[in-house]
C-alpha cells in the first residue's frame, strides 16, 4: 500500500516538472499560431480560436527571416563540415601518430580550455576586420573551424584503435592520408557523429560572436535577425512566438533524431558547448 | 616537400592547430596588450593614434560604479542561480532515477529538450511569459493569490526572473551528469545499507550522497564558471536593466567595445572576467586532485 503510495506521488511530480517544462515551448507554438493580438488577450488563452500561420508567412516574406534562415543553416552546415575535417585529422593525428612535440602542443591545446571565448573576441575583430571578412560569412566560420574541444573528443575515441589495425593497412601500401580517410573516418564514425551534432547546434545558436561580426540585416543569423526584431516588434507577441519557433524547431527536431549521439558528448567531454 | 623531422603527423594537426593559434591564442594574448591601450574609435579608423596606458583602464574600471554594478550582478547571478541550477538537476535525477519510475527515457528527453533549445528564442518566450499583465507566469500565481510581479521591469525582481530562466533552460544538462552518476553507484552498497536497516532516506543519506559527492563538486564548478558569461538573456530580455540590475560583466564589455568602441577598456573588462573564471578554475583543479575518480563524468 505504502509502495503504491510513493509511486504514485513520485509519478505525480514528475508529470508536473514535465509539464512545466514544457509550458513555454508548447505556449510559444500556440502563441505562434493566434491570430494578431490573441496572446496578449484578456483572460489569457491557452489555444489558437482559429489557428493561422500569416505570422510565419509574414516573417519569411516582409521581415526577410528566410534570408536568416538560410544564412543559420548555411553557416552552421559549412561550420560543421569544415569543423569536423580539421579536428577529426587533428585529434587522430594526436591520438595515433607519432610525431616531434606532439604531447607538448597537445597540453598546450588544453589550456585553451581555461580561457573565455570572450577574451579573444575584440582583437579577433580588430584581425578580422583587417582581413575584410567582417560582415561575410567568414566571419563567423573562421573562428568555428576547429575546436579544442572536438579535437579532444576525437582524440579519446581515436585512442582505442588497435595500432594492428593501422600497421597492417600500411604494411598493404596505403598512405597516412588514405588510412585517415578510408579507415580512421569509418572506425570513428560515431564521435564524429556527436562532434557534428554539437558544433551544428553550437553554430546555429551561438549569438554574441555573430552579433558582433554580422552588420547588415542581410547577413544575420537567425539568433541576431530574432534579437533585433525583438526590439521592433515588442508588442506583436504572435509574431515573435513564430520568430522563435523557427530558431528552435530545426536544432530541436535534430536533438531528438540523433538525442543518443548527443548524451554521448556529454558524457566523454564534460565540456560545455 | 617534407622537410627532415617533418612527420605525416604535423600535417594532420596543422590545420587545426594554426586555426586556434592564429585565431585564439594570438587575439586572446592580444586582448592582454590591448587593455595596456587607450584603443578607442579613433584608433579604428587610424592605428597612429594608439597610445599605451599602462594600468590606466584596470584604474578608470575599479572606480568605475557601474563596473561595480556588473561584476555584482554577475556574482549574483553565479552563486545564486549556479547552486539553484545544480540542485534542479539533482533533483530530477534522482526522480528519472527512482526504481518504480515508468517511461524514464521520454522523461529524460523532455527534461533535456530546454537545453538544446535557441538560447535568444526561449529568451524572447520568457520575456512575454514574464508580462506583468497577461504573462503566463503572473497568471498562474494569481491562481494561488500572489499579486502580479512586474518581473523584468522590477529592480528587485529582474534578477530572479533571468535565474529562473537560466535554471529552466540549464537544468537537463547535469542532470544527464547526475544520472550517469547515480548509475554508477553499485547496487551491493544499497543492498547492504538495507541489511542493516537502512530505510529510503538513510540510505539516500549513506550511500546516495556520499558517492555523488565527486560528480557534484564537478558539476557545481562547470556551471558556476558557465554561468560567469551571463549575457543573452539579459540583452534580449532587459537590456541590463531596470537601473542597471541585470547589467552581466559580459553585456558591459559588448556595449564598451562594439557599441562605444572603447576597445582598451573593454580588453580590461574581458581579462577581469578572465580572472573571475580562472579562480573557478584553480577551485575545480584543487577539487579533482583532492578525489581523483570522478565518477560518471569523464576529464574535462
Amino acid at each position: 500500500m505504502r509502495r503504491t503510495v510513493v509511486t504514485v506521488s513520485i509519478h505525480a511530480v514528475l508529470l508536473l516538472s514535465a509539464v512545466l517544462t514544457l509550458l513555454p515551448l508548447l505556449w510559444m507554438v500556440s502563441a505562434s499560431l493566434m491570430p494578431p493580438g490573441e496572446a496578449s488577450a484578456l483572460p489569457p488563452r491557452l489555444l489558437p480560436s482559429r489557428p493561422t500561420l500569416e505570422h510565419y508567412g509574414s516573417l519569411l516574406s516582409r521581415l526577410k527571416l528566410a534570408q536568416s534562415l538560410f544564412n543559420s543553416a548555411f553557416l552552421a552546415t559549412v561550420t560543421t563540415a569544415i569543423a569536423l575535417f580539421l579536428n577529426s585529422m587533428a585529434g587522430y593525428a594526436f591520438a595515433k601518430l607519432r610525431f616531434a612535440g606532439r604531447d607538448r602542443l597537445f597540453r598546450g591545446l588544453l589550456a585553451a580550455l581555461v580561457i573565455p571565448g570572450q577574451v579573444a573576441m575584440l582583437p579577433l575583430f580588430l584581425m578580422l576586420k583587417q582581413m575584410g571578412v567582417v560582415n561575410t560569412y567568414w566571419g563567423v566560420i573562421i573562428p568555428g573551424m576547429a575546436s579544442v574541444f572536438g579535437i579532444f573528443l576525437v582524440r579519446q575515441y581515436a585512442l582505442s584503435i588497435p595500432d594492428s589495425l593501422l600497421d597492417a593497412a600500411r604494411i598493404d601500401g596505403a598512405g597516412e592520408f588514405r588510412i585517415y580517410r578510408s579507415l580512421v573516418l569509418y572506425v570513428c564514425a560515431p564521435i564524429l557523429v556527436t562532434l557534428a551534432v554539437f558544433t551544428f547546434m553550437g553554430t546555429w545558436n551561438d549569438f554574441l560572436w555573430p552579433l558582433v561580426v554580422l552588420t547588415d540585416d542581410g547577413m544575420y543569423t537567425l539568433p541576431v535577425a530574432l534579437a533585433n526584431l525583438a526590439g521592433e516588434h515588442v508588442q506583436d507577441t504572435e509574431l515573435m512566438m513564430a520568430g522563435a519557433v523557427l530558431a528552435v524547431l530545426p536544432v530541436m527536431l535534430l536533438f531528438i533524431v540523433l538525442q543518443r549521439y548527443y548524451v554521448a558528448g556529454i558524457m566523454s567531454g564534460g565540456v560545455k558547448e | 616537400m617534407m622537410r627532415r623531422g617533418m612527420k605525416p603527423g604535423h600535417a594532420f594537426v596543422a590545420p587545426a592547430a594554426i586555426a586556434i593559434g592564429v585565431f585564439f591564442f594570438i587575439p586572446a594574448l592580444a586582448s592582454l596588450l590591448l587593455s595596456f591601450t587607450d584603443f578607442d574609435i579613433y584608433a579604428v579608423a587610424d592605428l597612429g593614434r594608439l597610445r599605451f596606458v599602462g594600468l590606466a583602464n584596470y584604474a578608470r574600471l575599479l572606480g568605475e560604479a557601474r563596473f561595480w554594478t556588473a561584476l555584482w550582478n554577475t556574482l549574483y547571478f553565479v552563486f545564486i542561480g549556479g547552486p539553484l541550477s545544480v540542485a534542479v538537476s539533482l533533483g530530477a535525477a534522482l526522480l528519472v532515477n527512482a526504481r518504480v519510475v515508468r517511461l524514464k527515457p521520454v522523461f529524460r528527453m523532455i527534461f533535456f529538450l530546454p537545453v538544446v533549445t535557441t538560447l535568444v528564442a526561449v529568451a524572447v518566450v520568457w520575456r512575454y511569459l514574464y508580462h506583468p499583465r497577461h504573462g503566463l507566469l503572473n497568471l498562474m500565481l494569481a491562481w494561488i493569490g500572489i499579486g502580479p510581479i512586474d518581473w523584468l521591469g522590477d529592480r528587485f525582481w529582474a534578477m530572479p526572473a533571468i535565474i529562473l530562466m537560466a535554471v529552466w533552460k540549464n537544468f537537463g544538462f547535469n542532470m544527464i551528469i547526475f544520472l550517469a552518476g547515480l548509475q554508477s553507484i553499485p547496487e551491493r552498497l544499497y543492498e547492504a545499507a538495507r541489511l542493516d536497516g537502512a530505510n529510503s532516506w538513510q540510505q539516500f543519506r549513506g550511500v546516495t550522497l556520499p558517492m555523488l559527492r565527486p560528480t557534484f563538486l564537478f558539476v557545481a564548478v562547470m556551471t558556476m564558471i558557465g554561468y560567469c558569461q551571463l549575457f543573452a538573456e539579459p540583452y534580449v530580455m532587459t537590456q541590463g536593466g531596470p537601473a542597471g540590475a541585470t547589467l552581466s560583466l559580459v553585456l558591459l564589455m559588448y556595449e564598451e567595445g562594439f557599441r562605444w568602441w572603447n576597445m582598451g577598456y573593454a580588453a580590461a573588462l574581458a581579462f577581469t572576467l578572465f580572472v573571475l573564471m580562472l579562480l573557478f578554475t584553480l577551485v575545480q583543479l584543487r577539487l579533482r586532485s583532492a578525489n581523483e575518480t570522478t565518477p560518471g563524468v569523464g576529464r574535462a
